[in-house]
This record gives structure tokens, C-alpha cells and sequence, in this order.
């Protein structure tokens, strides 16, 4: 049946523009200005969702962020679909495609719902409790609970719309654009305070522009005329930025807040195309004033839940602001005099209200008296004990409270209606407020918490800040806007209010029934479906602290983050503890006040962007020789050259030959290069590094360890002194951002009196590194001016020379064991170089070589890697490495840590070499080894950490960490891997060229 | 997310902060002199108190430089932000 309950027009729908929309597969038509609940209910759909657990029926029940009920599937058809978006936020345009949750078939049919019934198998903790037996069952159980876990689905291709983050610098900023943060914000700009308004909302003025209350008067006329002049006139106020559709989501240290800015869901699809989707704000505010409201407590009663079950100020809202009756036939229920407002307000526009259910005994707010002349009939001192009605709500049973609210007495009555407004109250939105960090205090009387203090950067105003009343709201908002921005008076000073106070108030968190609570179901999280009952469940098995019976129910845990119910669930167990509420505390709100898209959180960073790379100056001509690229740090390293069809195996075995036989040419631009330089550059160097520094000639090279402090290795490279003050260093690729940081840590913390500066340059420079037997002549090619020679340019040496009129440095240096020189030339004539080499080398068939040749010539050699043959467990004697830690130098970093009685022991885990008994075996990296096939536990004595088939000895090496493995050497162990064992021997660490002859041959 | 008000650049965003543990540890002079406990207890042993605490910042994404901060680790305030060298403020 679709009737439509358009009963006013509003000024806030337009009228004239129509939009169909599609809910459930069935189209539908509202009118621009509409939310998709708005349009929902005109068109007197109630039934939107289904629950998480028991798959009830729910409606739509609030009118903003904190709906819990109706959340929907938006472009449910499409692979970019997006779950769990609150139909009360959802602006309509044509064209917008919805659908129900949680539900299927349909929201109408749903086969879960069968849950309903089964509900006393479900109490609080059920899964718990339920899938710990037999303990091997639980991956069965598991596939069912993942299948039937989750709310909506989540769409399956990249995201398409692009999001953007903007920083924002203010001197206020004003959260929530009702009458207080209007006000403020106002007052702010006017006093030359760069200020910046926000609210999540699309249009300003908060709750009294919907409510249109005609007893709140400003000035003699009506508040909400008075407001609307006001918001007229902030577009003509310099200073002030305002912005809409904008929710903060998160309220962090220091004024820093994040906001999401929506900037075209609301747009009819041709509208969104290419455009920004959402912002995220990253405000950094000097002032933070909140004026984010109030949110209306629900009653909690038997079936309080049923589609047609709304929040009272909700109802109001959609008559008022949306023009839209919420049901043909009203109730109201309420323990508070604002219900009676939402009654008055349908009944002037002629909907039929058929009685107002008062849980106090009486009231002397002015309103009653119009109520009674409206001829409304008020049940005082009752309460609800059940509702009817599975998908629409069609009546309810009300009985007399008794004296305490504990029970209920005499008979039963019944009314028959199709819309119940609940009223329980307000909660001040003080979620922001505690995540700055800021502490509440609970007020007894109310029954709310409140601020406890505001701040030289931090006020709450309005009814965030527990000011309910106009009079009380502007009152405050006067005094403390003068104090907070340091003014002398604001232009709403002196202005006459006039307003009915809220009288007599009765509180009952747990409203009673006449059946037994077992029996009953009085939602307190709608949501997830969490009841009073389970709360005194939890109660009663033991749980006491309310962030584990937030847990062990889920109370509060749902996309709402438990904005209805949180309050009552406190209420409930602390009268069941019988505690007082303040000393129970709130559980933490947490970020964010709103789900966020993942988009907005990323922004720009996706793709390309997600994670940047460097790229060295050779990276063009990798590509164009069709390197195979492999992430080492940030940067892109090429791995190895395939040639047509070669697997990687088959190119790295050429590769590593071709080095030892004729020539190689690696990339090595990424080491990590740092420049020191100062009188005091030696002396820092015998400090930093295991060896001496001092008596190292200019223009030579010498290898360094450097230990942490704990004695651990911690990277290693060579260092050349290119002057008398000046050296240059070279740290592992991954490493060199952090030594950089440890050196000027030490330098600028421990030892300040040092001569030293350190500069990065590893940008600087690209550096080819030419190795094997026939480098020599092509570096001669390159240079012919330059005596090669051994004795004028020996192994370890440096040499700065000129090519092509570029100066470069060149380092006789070798990672391979084979000759070689390092070619450093400045960045941008690094591809230059990198050809020249390459030309040069051409008669000698040079070869390219990438980190995977890298990394199997130098384990030939038993070269380490540190961070692959060690984990920040090994010290250089564990590396078998005794003789580059100087013996004489009184101390150096770590050096009092390799005296420790721990790091002394004898049969630590060393680095040793391994030869597999069948030589084409390869060992996996990572294996464990062991000494004893059949012993139970059997003791593990170490791993294999590097392992490589050697195309140069024709045999499978490894090198591996075994513990006392020193002393093992010639041992036969066992590495045990799945399918077999397979038989190794305990070998040195150095498998080529043992005497290092090739160095200079 | 702290504002940060770097002694040598002024106020900036946390982010590019590193923290560096706590201050005004001294590295030994003669580490050799020491035992293995007394050198432990200059190796391992770090404080973690609930109110103000003495600490190590580095700007790592700005002038490199590293300074001193007095925090309170139960509400985050900063106290006091001084350079290396400087002696910790008393109240």
C-alpha cells in the first residue's frame, strides 16, 4: 500500500522538483530536499531493516546520525556498493538505488528471522559459550558464524571516486551549527577570529528550526524566525568559513580535529562525475568550541523495537522540517514535557494523536493545558507493557506504575496506533568532548554527564554542555563566550527570552512489564540486538566493570556506537550493582563519531601513491633491458636480467658465471652514502665503528661493523677518508636512513664536543660497481689516463678522476671477491656512466647483474648481509668476525656489551657455512636445523639463513646460524623439512677463493 | 596528535616527531669500569611513570636536531620542551 502522508509543505522541500528513487527494487517518488527516510515514510514504508541477531523487523526511528535502525545498502546492484549508510542522512536524487539489510530473501520475508523465535537460545555470550565444544569443532563452526557475521557486503572493485585531505589552520572552530554554535561562531568572526563552522547537516539552525516551538520566544517573535535573520546574516561576515554535510569524526590532542566533508553524495549521478566525493579536514584549531548538541533517549520497555517506534522529537522533526506524517494514528510516551510539544505540533496540523502515556505522576508545564483543550487524553503515572504489530507497529498495552516503578498494577488497557513517540530524556553529545581527552562529571539529578571543566582552548556550549533551555543556552553562551574569547560583549547580549521550564521529573531506566523479564524484550542497543535482560545476564554471571559487559553483550557496539542506549544500559547496571552512576563511568567514545569511507581516511593515497618508490638514475635503462624489479626499503633494485625465456634460476646462474669469468655491472646507486666531515671525523668513526679509524691513509677504504649498544650488529659497509677531515661512508640500502638517525643521535646527545658533521648523500650520487677478471681493462677503456696498476691503485683504494670531464669517485672495492671498481659519478650522470660501462665492456661480454647475482656471489665468498644472515641477536664473534673488533681502542659503541657474561657464552648461535650431502639439493632459507632425527622435543639448533646453488663450485651452499657451531665444524646435522630429511655438513663460511687471490689477480 | 613547538622551528605537527625514549641518561664515560649490572642498568632499565617523565624528541622530518620534553603521560600535556644540555625545568 502506498499512501502518501505528505500532510505540509515545508520551506525545506521543494516541492516542485520530483525525484524518483528506488528502495528494495520497487521506485518510489519525495521531493528535493527529502532524506531517503523522509521519502520512506511519505511514502508510508516502516519496514527498512532487519536486526543483527534475531533478524526483527525495524523501522526507521531517528531523524540523524545516530540511527540505528534503518541502515541500507546504497547502489546495492553494483560492484562499487556501499553498506551501512543511515537512511535519515541520505539526501534522495534521481536515480538513487537503496535496499535493506541483514536480510534475505527479502526485508519482508527473511529467513533469519526464524532467530526471533529460537531468541532464548541466544542469550548474551552465546557464541561463547556455545562453540567451545568439542574443541576440534570450532573451524565448522567458524565458516558458519563468518557467513552469517557482518552487516551489509562490502563492494568488490577498486573504489572509482576520488577523495581528498586538506589541512586547515583556524582560530576557532565551531562544531555544530545550532543556535549556540550560530551564535558563537558569529561572535567569533565579528572579533576578527579566523573561524570555521561545521556542521553534519545541509542546512543550519539545529533543533529549533525543526521544532518551531511557539512558547520559545527571542526578542518578542517566534525563536526560529529570530534564528533564521541571524544564520541570513553570517554570509555576509568576513572570517568566517562555513561549512555543511561536514561531521567531525574525530577530536584528538591539541586542538587537532578530523572531519569528513561530503561534497557530492548528494548529487544526481551526472553532477558526481570527476569530482572530489569527500575531504577529509585535518583542523588544527587554537580555540575549540562544541556546540554539538543533544541526542533523545528511547524508553526502554517490553518490544520497543517495531517498525512505527520513533523517537518522539524524530516524528516532530519529519512533520515540521520534511512536512511528512510518521502515522495515521499516534501515541506518545514519555517520561518528560517535550513529548507533549511533538503532540501538539501533529495534532495542529491535523494528524491524529490518540494519547499521551506519561510515566510521572503529573506535570504543571503550560503545555498540559493545551493538550488538555486539544482533547488529548493523557495517561499519567503509566507505562507501556507491550506493543503489537511484527512488521508494522498496530497497537500497545499500557498499566499503571506502581509507586516505586518497579511493578506494574491493576488491568491492562489497550490502543490500537501505527506510530509510538518514545521520549526519555536527552543525552548531551559529549563524545567529542571526552575524546580530546577531557574528563565528565555525572549530574544525579539529571541523569546526565556533563563537561567537567572548560579550558582556555576548550568550551562546550549549549546542550552539549548540559544548558537545556533557551533562556539557560543564550545565558551561558553569553558569559562564557566573553571569558573564552576574551570580549567585552556580544551582539546577543541583552536580548529578551521567553520559555516554558521543563517542571517535574520522574527516571526509570528499565521500564517494567507485567510478564517476567525473562519473557520480555526491551531493546537497549537496537542494533545488535542487545536487551535489559542480557545486560542482567552479564550482571548476574559475574561481570561487573561496564567496558566487559559492553563487550561480553555488544551493548554499544554497533555502527551508532550505542548513541540511544549507552545511557540506559548504565542506568540498568547501576541499579542492579546498586552503585551510583558516576562512580560507574561511561565506557571510552571512541573515534570516529560517524563511520568514515576508507576513501576519505586514504585520500590521495592510493595507487602510485599508496606506497612511493625511489628509483635510482640507471632505473630507465633497467626497464629498457627488461629487469625484473625487487622492493628493497623504498626503493625498486633490479633483481636479474631474464634473457627471452630464461627462468630467474637460469639468468642468475648466468649472470653470477659471467661475473667470475669476464665482467659484471651492478646498480649499486641505492647504499646508503653519508658524508662526514670535521677535525673530529676520525675520532667519531673509532667510536662508531668495532675497528680503528685513525691510521687509515687518505685515499684508502676500510670495511667497518657497527654494533648497537647492546652489542648486536647492527650494519656494516665501507668507509673511505677521502681527506685528513673529510670521509665518506657507506651504509647497507635498507639501513641508511637509521644510522644516519643513530650518528646524530650519538653526536648531538652523548658527544657534543666532536668536530663532526653528517650529511645523507646517497641522493647524490650513482654508483655502477665493476667487477670481475676483466674489469681492470675495461675501466681502462673508460680512463686511460689512469695507472690501473696494483701497486698505484691497489685493492682498498680510492681515487677521484675526471670522465668525460665529470668528476667521479672510484672505489677499488669488492662485494663479490672478484676485482672491482665502484663508480660514483653525481646522480645525473648516472645513466651516462652506467653506458659508458656498458660499451666499454662489450667486447668482454659484460653483464648486467642484479641483487639476486648480488647476494649468491657474495655468500660464495661468506660475505654477510646484516638483516638476512643476522636478526640483532648476533655479535661479530657470533659472525665469526673476532678479528675487525679492535682489541687495543678503550670503547666504542656496544664494546662494553660484548663482555657481558651472556653475550661471552661459548655456545651461542654462530654464523657457520653448510655443504648439503647431495650437492644439487638447495636448502630453504629459513629451515631449521637439527642434530637428531628421532628426538622427542626435538632441540632446535638453529636456522639456515642464506642459500644459493653456486654455478661457480657447482654445488648447493648455505650459510645458517647453529648453536656452539664454532665448534661443529665437519658435523653432520639434519635440516627436516616436510617431505624429507636431508643430510648437511657444518662447513666454513667461505666456499670460493679462500685466499682471496682473485682480489688481485 | 601533539603540536610540537620545536626549539629550533617552532610549532609543528607530531608527525614529523620521533620520540627517543627517556632523557637524561648519560652514556658512562668508562663503560669498561662497570659491572655487568651496573652497565645493564644503564642498558636496559627505563622508567614508565604515570605523571611527568623526562624525554627524548628528534624533528627527524625537519632540522634533525634533537631537544628534550617534559610530558605528562597521563594527559599529555607538555610541561616544558628544552634543549640538549639543558637542564630538565624543576617545577
Amino acid at each position: 500500500m502506498t499512501q502518501n502522508l505528505r500532510v505540509k509543505s515545508s520551506e525545506f522541500i521543494d516541492e516542485t522538483n520530483r525525484i524518483s528513487f528506488k528502495f528494495d527494487g520497487k521506485t518510489y517518488y519525495g521531493f528535493k530536499g527529502d532524506t531517503l527516510a523522509s521519502a520512506l515514510i511519505a511514502n508510508n514504508v516502516h519496514l527498512v531493516g532487519r536486526s543483527f541477531k534475531y533478524h526483527r523487523p525495524r523501522g526507521i526511528m531517528t531523524s540523524g546520525s545516530e540511527e540505528p535502525n534503518a541502515i541500507v545498502q546504497v547502489n546495492p546492484n553494483s560492484n562499487i556498493t556501499e553498506p551501512n549508510a543511515r537512511a535519515t542522512e541520505i539526501e534522495i536524487y534521481e536515480g538513487l538505488e537503496a535496499s535493506s539489510q541483514n536480510c534475505w530473501p527479502s526485508v519482508n520475508f527473511d529467513i533469519g528471522g526464524i532467530n526471533n523465535f529460537l531468541a532464548p537460545l541466544f542469550p548474551a555470550g552465546f557464541y561463547y559459550k556455545t562453540f567451545m565444544w568439542p574443541k576440534s569443532f570450532w573451524e565448522k563452526y567458524e565458516f558458519f558464524i563468518r557467513h552469517s557475521a557482518g552487516l551489509g557486503k562490502s563492494p568488490n572493485t577498486r573504489d572509482p571516486d576520488i577523495y581528498d585531505h586538506r589541512n586547515i589552520h583556524c582560530d576557532v572552530l565551531v562544531v555544530g551549527a545550532g543556535i549556540s554554535g550560530i551564535l558563537a561562531a558569529k561572535n567569533a568572526a565579528k572579533n576578527n577570529f579566523k573561524t570555521l563552522l561545521l556542521d553534519e547537516k545541509n542546512e543550519l539552525g539545529g533543533s529549533i528550526i525543526f521544532e518551531a516551538n511557539e512558547d520559545n520566544k527571542i526578542n518578542y517573535n517566534s525563536a526560529f524566525e529570530w534564528l533564521k535573520t541571524e544564520i541570513n546574516e553570517l554570509k555576509n561576515i568576513k572570517n568566517l568559513e562555513i561549512k555543511t554535510r561536514t561531521s567531525v569524526a574525530a577530536y584528538h590532542q591539541y586542538n587537532y580535529l578530523l572531519a569528513r566533508e561530503n561534497l557530492t553524495d548528494h548529487l544526481v549521478k551526472k553532477d558526481k562525475k570527476n569530482k572530489i566525493r569527500q575531504r577529509l579536514l585535518k583542523i588544527r584549531a587554537k580555540k575549540v568550541i562544541l556546540a554539538t548538541g543533544a541526542l533523545e533517549r528511547p524508553l526502554i520497555f517490553n518490544n520497543n523495537d517495531r517498525p512505527g517506534i520513533m523517537l518522539s522529537s524524530a516524528i516532530k522533526k519529519y512533520g515540521n522540517f520534511y512536512g511528512v506524517a510518521c502515522g495515521t494514528k499516534n501515541i506518545f510516551f514519555t517520561n518528560n514535557d517535550s513529548a507533549y510539544e511533538s503532540a501538539l505540533s501533529l495534532h495542529n496540523k491535523g494528524i491524529k494523536v490518540e494519547a499521551i502515556i506519561d510515566i510521572r505522576e503529573n506535570s504543571d508545564a503550560k503545555i498540559i493545558k493545551k493538550i488538555n483543550d486539544a482533547g488529548i487524553k493523557i495517561y499519567w503515572a503509566h507505562t507501556i507493557v507491550d506493543t503489537r504489530g511484527y512488521k508494522r507497529l498496530s497497537g500497545v498495552s499500557i498499566m499503571k506504575l506502581s509507586n516505586d516503578g518497579t511493578s506494574v498494577t491493576g488491568s491492562k488497557i489497550s490502543i490500537s496506533c501505527n506510530c509510538l513517540g518514545i521520549a526519555g530524556g536527552w543525552t548531551p553529545a559529549v563524545h567529542l568532548y571526552t575524546q580530546s581527552g577531557s574528563k565528565l562529571t555525572f549530574d544525579e539529578e539529571r541523569k546526565i554527564f556533563i563537561p567537567k571543566a572548560d579550558t582556555k582552548e576548550q568550551i562546550s556550549v549549549g546542550s552539549c554542555g548540559g544548558d537545556f533551555e533557551l533562556d539557560e543556552i543564550i545565558t551561558n553562551l553569553n558569559y562564557k563566550l566573553k571569558n573564552f574569547l576574551n570580549i567585552n560583549k556580544t551582539d546577543f547580549e541583552g536580548i529578551t527570552l521567553e520559555n516554558d521550564h521543563e517542571t517535574s521529573k520522574r527516571n526509570i531506566w528499565l521500564l517494567p512489564s507485567d510478564q517476567t523479564i525473562g519473557k520480555t524484550k526491551p531493546f537497549v542497543d537496537y542494533q545488535n540486538d542487545a536487551t535489559a535482560k542480557d545486560i542482567k545476564l552479564a550482571l548476574r554471571e559475574g561481570f561487573r566493570s561496564i567496558e566487559h559487559v559492553k563487550r561480553y553483550t555488544t551493548t554499544g557496539m554497533g555502527t551508532d556506537q550505542g548513541k540511544l542506549g549507552n545511557m540506559h544500559a548504565l542506568g540498568i547496571i547501576a541499579d542492579i550493582a546498586g552503585v551510583k552512576m558516576g562512580e560507574l563511568g561511561t565506557t571510552t567514545f571512541r573515534p570516529p563519531y560517524t563511520p568514515l569511507t576508507f576513501g576519505t581516511i586514504v585520500g590521495r593515497n592510493v595507487g602510485e601513491f599508496f606506497d612511493t618508490f625511489r628509483r635510482t638514475p640507471m632505473n630507465d635503462w633497467h626497464i629498457k633491458n627488461k629487469a625484473e624489479f625487487e622492493n628493497v626499503g623504498q626503493w625498486k633494485r633490479s633483481w636479474y636480467y631474464p634473457k627471452e625465456n630464461e627462468t630467474m634460476h637460469q639468468a642468475v646462474q648466468r649472470e653470477s658465471k659471467a661475473a667470475r669469468q669476464s665482467a659484471g655491472l651492478l646498480d649499486a646507486s641505492t647504499l646508503g652514502k653519508i658524508d662526514i666531515q670535521g677535525s673530529d671525523a676520525s675520532e667519531f668513526l673509532n667510536r662508531v665503528y668495532t675497528n680503528a679509524w685513525s691510521k687509515l691513509a687518505i685515499g684508502k677504504c676500510r670495511y667497518g661493523l657497527m654494533l648497537n649498544e647492546d652489542g648486536m650488529v647492527y650494519d656494516d659497509g665501507v668507509t673511505t677518508r677521502l681527506s685528513e677531515n673529510h670521509y665518506i661512508m657507506t651504509t647497507t640500502t635498507g639501513g641508511a636512513a637509521n644510522v644516519l638517525g643513530k650518528l646524530e643521535d650519538y653526536l648531538q646527545t652523548e658527544w657534543p664536543e666532536l668536530d663532526v658533521y653528517l650529511t645523507s648523500v646517497t641522493d647524490h650520487f650513482a654508483t655502477a660497481s665493476l667487477c670481475g677478471p676483466n674489469s681492470k681493462k675495461i675501466l681502462n677503456k673508460i680512463i686511460p689516463d689512469l695507472d690501473l696498476s696494483d701497486n698505484n691503485f691497489p685493492h682498498m683504494s680510492f681515487k677521484e678522476v675526471l670522465i668525460d670531464k665529470i668528476k667521479c669517485r672510484i672505489m677499488r672495492i669488492s662485494f663479490t671477491g672478484e676485482q672491482s671498481y665502484e663508480i660514483n659519478a653525481p646522480a645525473s650522470y648516472g645513466e651516462a656512466i652506467w653506458q659508458k660501462c656498458i660499451e666499454a665492456g662489450k667486447e668482454f661480454n659484460i653483464t648486467p647483474y642484479g641483487t639476486e647475482t648480488m647476494h649468491l656471489l657474495r655468500a660464495e665468498k661468506g660475505f654477510l648481509i646484516v638483516g638476512q644472515d643476522t636478526d640483532g641477536t648476533m655479535t661479530p664473534i657470533d659472525l665469526q668476525m673476532d678479528w675487525i673488533v679492535s682489541k687495543k681502542k678503550y670503547d666504542f659503541i656496544g664494546q662494553r656489551s660484548l663482555y657481558r657474561s651472556d653475550t661471552m657464552k661459548e655456545d651461542r648461535k654462530q654464523l657457520v657455512g653448510l655443504l648439503t650431502e647431495d650437492p644439487n639439493i638447495v636448502l630453504e632459507e629459513g629451515a631449521q636445523i637439527v642434530s637428531e632425527l628421532n628426538q622427542k622435543p626435538v632441540e632446535m639448533l638453529g636456522h639456515v639463513t642464506s642459500s644459493y646453488f653456486s654455478p661457480n663450485l657447482n654445488k648447493s651452499i648455505a650459510l645458517a646460524v647453529v648453536k656452539d657451531g664454532k665448534n661443529m665444524m665437519g658435523r653432520k646435522l639434519f635440516v627436516p623439512m616436510e617431505n624429507k630429511n636431508i643430510s648437511v655438513t657444518v662447513a666454513n663460511t667461505v666456499f670460493y677463493d679462500e685466499k682471496n687471490e682473485r682480489l688481485n689477480a | 596528535m601533539f603540536l610540537i613547538n620545536c626549539p629550533y622551528c617552532g610549532e609543528r605537527d607530531q608527525q614529523e616527531f620521533k620520540a627517543g625514549g627517556e632523557a637524561h641518561i648519560e652514556r658512562p664515560k668508562q663503560p669498561t669500569e662497570l659491572s655487568d649490572n651496573e652497565w645493564a642498568e644503564y642498558l636496559f632499565m627505563r622508567k614508565n611513570i604515570k605523571g611527568v617523565q623526562f624525554e627524548r624528541w628528534n624533528h627527524a622530518h625537519g632540522c634533525r636536531k634533537w631537544f628534550n620534553m617534559a610530558r605528562d603521560t597521563s594527559n599529555d600535556e607538555i610541561k616544558a620542551i628544552y634543549k640538549m644540555g639543558e637542564k630538565p625545568p624543576t617545577q
